[in-house]
């Protein structure tokens, strides 16, 4: 019976809200960045399936259920972009600039230090679009032929990094504005760093929800044309 | 939602396009709204919905890893620097331009 139940769609459901609940009120009482509940319940149910000895595939058949809400997820984005179109077309300079900046920066700087370390070809390329929110990241990956569950750990951890150091790292290069922080940390820790800053400060928050879906947008471009070029 | 998502899909098979069919789906609903075709009040609950539970989704993905646990140990060192210094990378370059040029709510972080 439990061989069964455990093979059911039902199963990688149940386990993933559960922990995942679990974690967001850890996170609420604990209220430190580090207990970040995404990252706290991909340990959680790795270490529950790794100690019960359940296969990784029988676990999927659920996560994978999930995991295909993120697709409409991507698509919702457009949602917030449209509303917030009178402030982005305002600034739409600063905005664009930055963020093509960032997002040449993050691809050329993940890809050219893998490569620099001897990392193999999956890794550079499963890196390439770490700093974009996991829906596009995770489509970007499976397109352009890198490891999409490593993307997936390194889009999080990427995130909890920004989230944890990246208001206090802004501060001491001298960003001052709060607006160009949010950017800084919704092109660089996209939904992670975006609910860091909705904490700190509002228009932070938007700027960086906004920053999230046009990062995914540009890397989206750049990074088939950049592979074109560099022949990886 | 589901059947811009569908559509940004066929055009990425059908036309070869190195992009996602999603991402597509998303422009091609950003188009929708503001040609007037797709009026916001039908979506924002969903997409409300969707965009607040999107952590959750995430978790699944991040499991997978333990499959590639052997890939990850055998290259950790590139890994790992290449992901925290790039990290830091994007925010200094994305804020300070960003500054510089002037994206306005120059009020300080509190």
């Amino acid at each position: 019976m439990w061989a069964e139940l455990v093979a059911s769609p039902l199963f990688g459901i149940a386990l993933t809200m559960a922990v995942y609940l679990l974690a967001q009120l850890l996170y609420r009482r604990i209220g430190r960045v580090w207990a970040n509940p995404v990252l706290v319940a991909i340990v959680t149910i790795v270490l529950l399936l790794k100690g019960s000895g359940i296969d990784y595939r029988d676990y999927s058949r659920g996560g994978d259920l999930l995991l295909f809400l993120l697709g409409p997820s991507v698509v919702a984005l457009a949602v917030p972009l449209y509303q917030r179109r009178a402030d982005i077309l305002q600034h739409k300079r600063p905005i664009l600039v930055g963020i093509f900046a960032g997002s040449l920066v993050s691809i050329v700087c993940a890809c050219g230090l893998a490569w620099l370390l001897g990392g193999s070809r999956a890794v550079i390329l499963s890196l390439a679009p770490k700093s974009v929110t996991m829906p596009i990241a995770i489509s970007i990956t499976a397109k352009i032929g890198g490891v999409a569950p490593l993307t997936a750990a390194l889009v999080v951890l990427t995130g909890c990094l920004g989230a944890v150091c990246g208001p206090e790292f802004c501060r001491l290069i001298g960003i001052r504005s709060a607006a160009a922080t949010g950017l800084a940390m919704g092109t660089a820790a996209h939904g992670i760093g975006t609910a860091r800053m909705f904490e700190i400060n509002r228009l932070a928050g938007a700027v960086a929800g906004l920053a999230i879906g046009l990062n995914g947008l540009m890397t989206t471009f750049l990074l088939p044309l950049l592979i074109y070029l560099t022949g990886l | 939602m589901l059947f811009f998502q569908l559509c940004g899909e066929i055009l990425s098979r059908l036309f070869d396009l190195p992009f996602p069919g999603n991402v597509l789906g998303m422009a091609l609903l950003l188009i929708a709204l503001r040609t007037g075709l797709v009026k916001i009040k039908w979506l924002e609950e969903a997409a409300e919905m969707l965009l607040s539970n999107m952590a959750l989704f995430f978790v699944p993905a991040g499991v997978g890893v333990m499959v590639y646990g052997d890939l990850i140990a055998a290259e950790w060192l590139p890994i790992t620097v290449a992901t925290v210094l790039s990290t830091f990378a994007v925010m200094a370059v994305t804020g300070l331009i960003a500054q510089k040029l002037d994206v306005g709510g120059s009020k300080d972080v509190g």
